[in-house]
């Protein structure tokens, strides 16, 4: 008699805990046959918000930590990524009509994402800050810092790696992230939370949601506390929406058009201009003088 | 001998020469449209007059571009556009280094006409604005066929057309902070200036024909918002960089969503200036100075919420005081002035509304009320209020006049949370003598710039721009390229 499974529930990742949606609501996800595959957590606009808040909360510790230890961090990540490869490339088939390999592939594809920022958090600050030649006596340096809380809003294929490589950057340069996964593919997203948690990523510097953008878009791009969006695979609709809602607090938006191998190419997603929309560019002055 | 010397030059006779910037400019009586490298009359026939807001007296007509200007202007830059993009970044660059040689000739009359028409002071004008519109061009100059070495990694391109929306406060500086980075980088422009202050940006498309910049890369339309309106919802502008208000700025942004348009915005601001109790205190209180009254407080980044630690409080207001009182307001013209005219009406009106306010609310007013101002134009003495909360209209609210309120702190946590308590994220000022202090203070202050002991310091090769609401993207320094290429 063969035995019988026990599956996951899947849940959110808020705060560094694993709450299920306070509404209560969930969506079935059905595999390429039609046949019910999980029941995803359908998060609300009160979930959005708890998890803004504690991104908030949080932002200030993961901004204020040296970058040598947020890369570490980031590597970590990668460590237990590959650990669970398996399980990731069945999360992405389980929904996906993808092969094994290619699975595999983007699996692989997002370790080393996650590796390739584990490297730039000590080094983005050198190529995209500079001294600044001024023309009188001051000593003056542009030095790119942190913005706040970074909303994602990751595109429904790549699954896994669409995610990771857009929370990836604004984290690198030391934002916390409030991200609402794949709304096709949830499973990799629903258990990423679990990579998070085992691998010294700080409560609330990384939350994640499951559930329907059109329920959250709205939040997502009115939301005072909310500081930059990074997004992908949105339609035209849902990009007005965000451009419009996020002038009331003149939030940085950026939206990626990538398809398909594009994903796959770390020119494109894991450069220092990936980084560079979620950083603000602070100069500061002093006189230098010997009177 | 001596006795005939006395005789011929008595004292009492003697006068001195009349300041150079008192020899007139010729100003023409109407100002076109600056339109494909030739001054055309307005399609829409109608014009408006700019004054000198430190006399009242009329300067010019000035032209105001309607739709079908902004459009044919548009047209012209997009016309202009391929040419000038394919041209070398060597040659881009040489037409800019001549227009930075050719502000450095005509510098006086630069400056006066910038005074005559805006009312700052004309050792501002001539010291500060009209050197840094030089600065600007030729370092810009520089950049154009060195851009990939800005952008490690990525092949750069121009991103087309730049309507380029400026304000009244720094009107040719605005100008040249708009143009000279988006042609060095291979667009072509439309600029629009404000209303009250046009005449320096059409001097420089004189300037333009001079160096023979070829014809619609850079094109200027005069007009108020309606133009301004027309130029940003243009379809085919495909950049829109806008120094203003933040309000304008929220409304340009919503405008602009769903039509792929790049924007970069430069707005308003409340910034703190923060003296701790170890601070060179005289030095300090110059920074206050120059932080708020510099061009009457007409400025995005004027030091307007003075953070003082209390111990240091008394002797901070009575040097304050003092140095106030000691300021000259007065003949923009003259060069002993250091506090001009209020640049309009309009402006004067809003200021001293928000005084009222002050006083409503329980500020306590300190003004250098020793001052003989001028019987016409817009004249506002310099100010500041104590016993002022951070609720206040006049702590919150950006005022864009010569109005400071003096707040204080116990400890550095203290200053920096109420430094940071603002939807504004522009500029501050620190003063300590104490090195890791300032550079802690500094960190985490959220604001595009920190003047540490120093304030209200500008150069082409620093990055000028903000956080939050003050808006986003920079102008100047290797950063000031970003708004103005395509990364490929």
């Amino acid at each position: 008699m063969s035995r019988l499974t026990v599956p996951k529930t899947y849940k959110l990742y808020i705060g560094g805990k694993f709450p299920r949606t306070e509404s209560g609501r969930s969506i079935p996800i059905q595999d390429c046959k039609g046949e019910i595959a999980a029941h995803i957590c359908h998060a609300s606009r009160k979930d959005f918000r708890e998890a803004v808040e504690v991104a908030a909360k949080a932002a200030h510790g993961w901004s204020g930590i040296t970058g040598y230890l947020r890369g570490q961090i980031l590597y970590r990540m990668a460590e237990m990524l590959e650990g669970r490869r398996e399980e990731f490339a069945a999360a992405i088939c389980a929904t996906a009509d993808v092969t094994t390999a290619a699975a595999r592939k983007e699996v692989d594809a997002s370790i080393d994402r996650l590796v390739c920022f584990a490297g730039w958090t000590d080094k983005y600050q050198q190529v995209l800050g500079c001294q600044n030649p001024v023309a009188s006596n001051f000593y003056n340096f542009t030095v790119p810092v942190s913005q706040g809380v970074t909303c994602v809003i990751a595109p429904d294929e790549p699954s896994l790696l669409g995610l990771v490589s857009l929370i990836a950057a604004p984290l690198c340069a030391g934002n916390t992230v409030v991200a609402l996964g794949s709304q096709k593919h949830p499973i990799p997203t629903a258990i990423f939370g679990e990579v998070c948690q085992t691998s010294d990523v700080p409560a609330g510097v990384i939350n994640l949601l499951t559930g329907k953008r059109s329920d959250l878009i709205e939040q997502v791009a009115t939301h005072r506390q909310v500081a930059s969006v990074n997004a992908a695979g949105l339609s035209k609709k849902d990009r007005v929406t965000i451009e419009v809602g996020a002038a009331d607090s003149i939030k940085r938006v950026s939206f990626s058009s990538l398809k398909g191998d594009a994903w796959y190419d770390p020119q494109l997603c894991a450069s220092p201009w990936a980084i560079e929309p979620f950083v603000e560019m602070k100069t500061i002055w002093h006189p230098s003088s010997s009177h | 001998m001596a006795t005939e010397t006395t005789t011929n030059t008595p004292s009492a006779s003697w006068e001195y020469s009349a300041a150079p910037e008192r020899f007139p400019i010729s100003i023409e009586e109407t100002h076109k449209l600056f339109i494909d490298g030739k001054f055309v009359s307005p399609k829409s026939r109608k014009w408006f007059a700019t004054t000198n807001p430190a006399t009242d007296e009329k300067l010019a007509d000035i032209a105001t571009a309607g739709a079908a200007d902004v459009n044919t202007a548009v047209l012209a830059a997009k016309k202009a556009l391929p040419k000038w993009s394919k041209l070398p970044g060597s040659e881009r660059a040489k037409y800019l280094y001549r227009i930075a040689r050719r502000i450095q000739e005509r510098a006086r009359e630069f400056a006066v006409l910038e005074t005559l028409d805006g009312g700052k002071p004309i050792k501002e004008s001539r010291d500060v604005d009209v050197p840094l519109v030089a600065q600007h061009f030729f370092y810009c100059a520089g950049w154009a066929d060195k851009l990939e070495y800005a952008f490690p990694g990525r092949e750069v391109q121009p991103i087309g057309v730049c309507g380029q929306i400026i304000p009244w406060n720094f009107p040719l500086m605005m100008a040249a902070w708009k143009l000279a980075p988006a042609l060095a980088c291979g667009n072509t422009c439309v600029l629009k200036p404000a209303e009250t202050t046009s005449l320096t940006a059409l001097r420089l498309a004189e300037v333009l024909q001079e160096v023979e910049l070829p014809a619609g890369v850079v094109n200027i339309v005069t007009g108020a918002g309606d133009t301004g309106k027309h130029l940003a919802e243009h379809k085919s502008i495909n950049k829109l960089a806008f120094t203003g208000s933040t309000g304008v700025g929220k409304m340009l942004m919503r405008n602009s969503a769903g039509t792929g348009k790049r924007l970069t915005l430069e707005l308003g601001g409340k910034s703190a200036n923060i003296i701790f109790a170890d601070a060179a205190i005289d030095q300090a209180v110059e920074g206050i100075v120059s932080g708020i009254y510099f061009n009457q407080g007409h400025v995005c980044c004027a030091g307007s919420r003075l953070f003082v630690e209390e111990p240091i409080l008394e002797e901070v207001i009575q040097k304050l005081t003092h140095r106030m009182k000691s300021l000259r307001v007065g003949d923009p013209m003259d060069k002993n002035t250091d506090v001009g005219a209020i640049n309009s009406r309009a402006q004067l009106q809003t200021i001293e509304q928000y005084i009222k306010t002050g006083i409503a609310e329980g500020g306590q007013l300190h003004e250098a009320n020793n001052q003989q101002l001028p019987s016409k134009g817009n004249w506002c003495n310099p100010c500041f209020f104590t016993d002022i909360q951070p609720s206040h209209t006049i702590a919150r609210e950006e005022i864009f006049g010569p109005v400071l309120s003096v707040m204080t702190f116990r400890t550095p946590e203290e200053a920096i949370t109420r430094a940071n308590n603002t939807p504004y994220g522009l500029a501050a000022g620190v003063w300590t003598d104490k090195g890791s202090k300032v550079f802690e203070v500094a960190k985490r202050l959220e604001v595009g710039i920190v003047w540490c002991n120093s304030y209200n310091q500008f150069d082409a090769a620093s990055p000028f721009g903000g956080f939050k609401e003050s808006g986003f993207g920079r102008e100047g320094g290797m950063q000031g390229l970003k708004p103005y290429v395509k990364l490929v």
